[in-house]
């Protein structure tokens, strides 16, 4: 069986000295597949997103997460990115005085070896290529990263970073969040473009919307810190028209796959 | 450091010494002075004497020295204790500029390693640790002088110029910074030697920068140098001193003075980058008279040291006199960085903008210390100040000195003060983009830095970089 998934075993995980947030996660992407987490407000998405990224302010208590059958507990953020994680912000910061094209070019010079740097040209066709994707003005590169952005602007250059990047596996935390329609297709054909074989996302949404235009191959239902059912994307436009409520008791009374 | 006495009962001594050859095309003497230490009337004497002097030098020289005993060292600002006169040299003849060291083995392990990270080549690392005295560029460097030469510009260091300039150097020197101005700025005038001597006739425009760094080899880095820029009306020049190599300095004491005078319509800029050894109390006094229509800008760089006291000022004496001061701090451990501006308004319809930048790191200690003064009459006068400081950690302090005088009723006046930490979150976030946490931290400095590091010539902003990137080093918790 194939090693190359994003995997996910029994995760505990909380803010340092806190309770755990995170209560026993299990989920598997494999590469070439977009899956959809979908839940409320407080269920643990987001405490989930950062903590497979590393935040410093969470600490594991029980589990594993593992990148192509690869441990990454013991990794710094940066080791972890360098191993093809991704993780695509719901508040993406604002960091003053640097470029979108000098940062990008730094990030991407940090996955290869020192004397084996990006060339100039290389690099500005792939930036530039991306740009266009997502259907943005050239000038956007020179910008400092997220500075005076919009909500909706900063979500975009969190794909345009995917598109350059180029990661295994991404995660999208709410990257719908905040976006209008026409900014929402943008995003999305961003993610569809970056679809292929060796690509695994797992896009955390509330609502079913985004999975109109980035149609998951697995749909994921997140409450109280567990994956409590999973099921095909039907199970989106279910969900959406039927609450969280309706899912939960179906999980209770066994009639949803727990 | 008040009662350094006045006497010291042993005669000067000249040392005879054998010159190595491949560094010292330019001393053709055969013996080099070094004054006996402390601050005395004889040893002035000795260095006017020394260089040939004009009477009239050494009578300022020596008035100079009973007003900086009469006024005695400042008691506000910095800690400044563990400066003693009695245990410095205040003078040493170029060759020897750097007090006892004249062997590049002689000079610590440290220094060498920042000069070869730093990619400085040999050659020059060994002018700028103060033991040779033959720099590559030196064709560069005439090549350009000529052509300077025929649009009637100077550039020589102050003591050429004194010799082959006196008229014009005697017109304006001290003129802008008098001796009575401060302690230092009479300390220094006692004891002046080095610096750069530039003058641009009237509608010249130098393009090319004018770099101290060329006359490394003509004596340029010195303890307490001097510095005269005097540009005529409707001229251009940008002036630039020091480089971002550590100056290394067995010495502890350097005490500059800049005069710049930038008469009607002129343009002058003045960007220097100073990164001392840590030993080392640098207290310098820059100042410019800005008259009609001319723009004088101040591009302040301080690294290193033990303490630096630098405050860039513009005296905006004519009507539409423009003055801007950018300048970056960087307190290391143990450090005290008390920089920042004046800028003063005596004219209508003058303009001023100061924008200071500095960054604290383990025990270091950056301070803005700055004033605006409006007088009465200067109509419509505008200054905007706005100082950013950033503390890498919870140890670094940073402490903020805004003096504002206006006695016009229709000036705008602005000031801005920020204070940050580093911000975890920035960290993260770059982190989870693949930069290892040093980097990550040295990102955010260099974009906090960058609205006054894009102002610098480029290889000037690349050798910054690289040189935040080493003090940052250890910043990593």
């Amino acid at each position: 069986m194939s090693e190359n998934r994003l995997e996910i075993r029994n995760l505990h995980a909380r803010i340092a000295g806190g309770v755990d947030i995170l209560k026993g996660v299990d989920l598997t992407v494999p590469a070439g597949e977009v899956h959809a987490l979908m839940g409320q407000n407080g269920s643990g998405k987001s405490t989930l997103a950062k903590v497979m990224a590393g935040d410093p302010a969470y600490e594991i208590t029980d589990g594993d997460i593992l990148i192509d059958g690869e441990s990454v507990l013991e990794m710094e953020p940066d080791e972890r990115a360098r191993a093809g994680l991704y993780l695509a912000f719901q508040y993406p910061v604002e960091v003053p005085g640097v470029s979108i094209a000098n940062f990008l070019r730094l990030a991407l010079n940090a996955r290869r070896d020192e004397d084996d740097e990006i060339g100039v040209m290389e690099f500005y066709t792939k930036l530039q290529g991306a740009v266009k994707e997502l259907d943005w003005d050239e000038s956007i590169i020179e910008r400092n990263l997220h500075e005076g952005f919009s909500g909706g602007e900063k979500k975009r250059s969190e794909i345009l970073q995917l598109l350059v990047l180029e990661p295994k596996y991404a995660i999208l935390d709410e990257t719908d969040s905040g976006l209008d329609v026409d900014a929402l297709k943008v995003v999305a054909h961003g993610v569809n473009a970056a679809r292929g074989d060796a690509f695994g996302a797992l896009v955390i949404t509330h609502y079913q919307r985004l999975l109109n235009y980035i149609v998951p191959d697995r749909v994921h239902v997140m409450a109280e810190g567990r994956v409590i059912t999973s099921g095909d994307k039907e199970l989106a436009m279910e969900l959406d028209d039927k609450g969280y409520d309706w899912i939960k008791n179906e999980v209770a009374s066994g009639a949803a796959p727990a | 450091m008040a009662d350094a006495p006045m006497q010291h009962p042993d005669a000067d001594k000249l040392v005879g010494m054998e010159h190595e050859k491949q560094y010292d095309f330019q001393l053709p003497e055969e013996y080099f002075y070094k004054s006996e230490k402390g601050l005395t009337p004889e040893v002035i004497e000795k260095i006017s004497a020394f260089k040939g002097e004009p009477q009239w030098m050494l009578d300022f020289r020596l008035k100079s020295l009973e007003i900086a005993m009469k006024k005695g060292a400042p008691t506000w600002g910095p800690d400044l204790s563990g400066l003693d006169f009695d245990d410095i040299y205040f003078y040493v003849r170029p060759n020897e500029e750097q007090g006892t060291t004249n062997s590049w083995d002689d000079i610590p392990e440290e220094v060498r390693a920042t000069y070869q990270r730093l990619g400085i080549p040999e050659a020059e690392q060994k002018v700028l640790a103060g033991v040779g005295a033959q720099y590559e560029s030196e064709m560069v460097y005439h090549s350009l002088k000529e052509e300077w030469e025929k649009q009637g510009v100077i550039f020589l260091d102050t003591d050429t110029g004194l010799q082959e300039h006196e008229e014009l150097f005697k017109e304006y020197f001290a003129t802008v910074v008098p001796p009575n101005d401060n302690y230092y700025a009479a300390v220094n005038s006692a004891v002046w030697s080095g610096g750069s001597f530039v003058y641009v006739p009237k509608g010249v425009e130098v393009d090319v920068p004018l770099q101290a760094y060329f006359l490394l080899n003509a004596q340029n880095i010195g303890q307490f140098e001097r510095t005269l820029i005097i540009v005529e009306e409707g001229a251009k020049a940008h002036y630039i001193e020091g480089c971002t190599a550590p100056t290394y300095a067995s010495d502890s004491f350097h005490s500059g003075v800049i005069e710049i005078i930038a008469k009607d319509n002129a343009n002058v800029r003045y960007s220097t980058i100073q990164n001392w050894s840590h030993n080392v109390y640098n207290l310098v006094t820059q100042r410019a008279l800005v008259h009609s229509g001319a723009s004088m800008g101040w591009l302040d760089g301080n690294l290193g040291s033990k303490v630096t006291m630098k405050y860039p000022s513009c005296y905006l004496l004519g009507p539409g006199a423009h003055g801007e001061v950018l300048s970056i701090a960087f307190a290391g451990d143990g450090q005290h960085q008390d920089a920042g501006a004046k800028v003063i308004h005596a004219a209508p319809n003058t303009s001023s903008s100061v924008v200071s930048k500095s960054i604290s790191k383990g025990e270091g200690t950056s301070s803005y210390r700055g004033l605006v003064q409006i007088h009465e009459g200067a109509e419509n006068a505008k200054s905007n100040v706005e100082c950013d400081a950033l503390l890498l950690d919870d140890t670094s302090k940073t402490n903020t000195y805004p003096y504002i005088e206006i006695d016009e009723k229709s000036a705008h006046v602005g000031h801005e003060a920020t204070v940050s930490k580093l911000n975890e979150e920035q960290i993260f976030y770059l982190m989870s983009r693949g930069l290892a946490e040093d980097e990550a931290m040295a990102l955010i400095v260099r974009g906090f830095l960058e609205p006054v590091a894009k102002e610098l010539p480029l290889e000037y902003a690349v050798e910054l970089n690289r040189l935040i990137e080493l003090e940052m080093e250890g910043s990593v918790g």
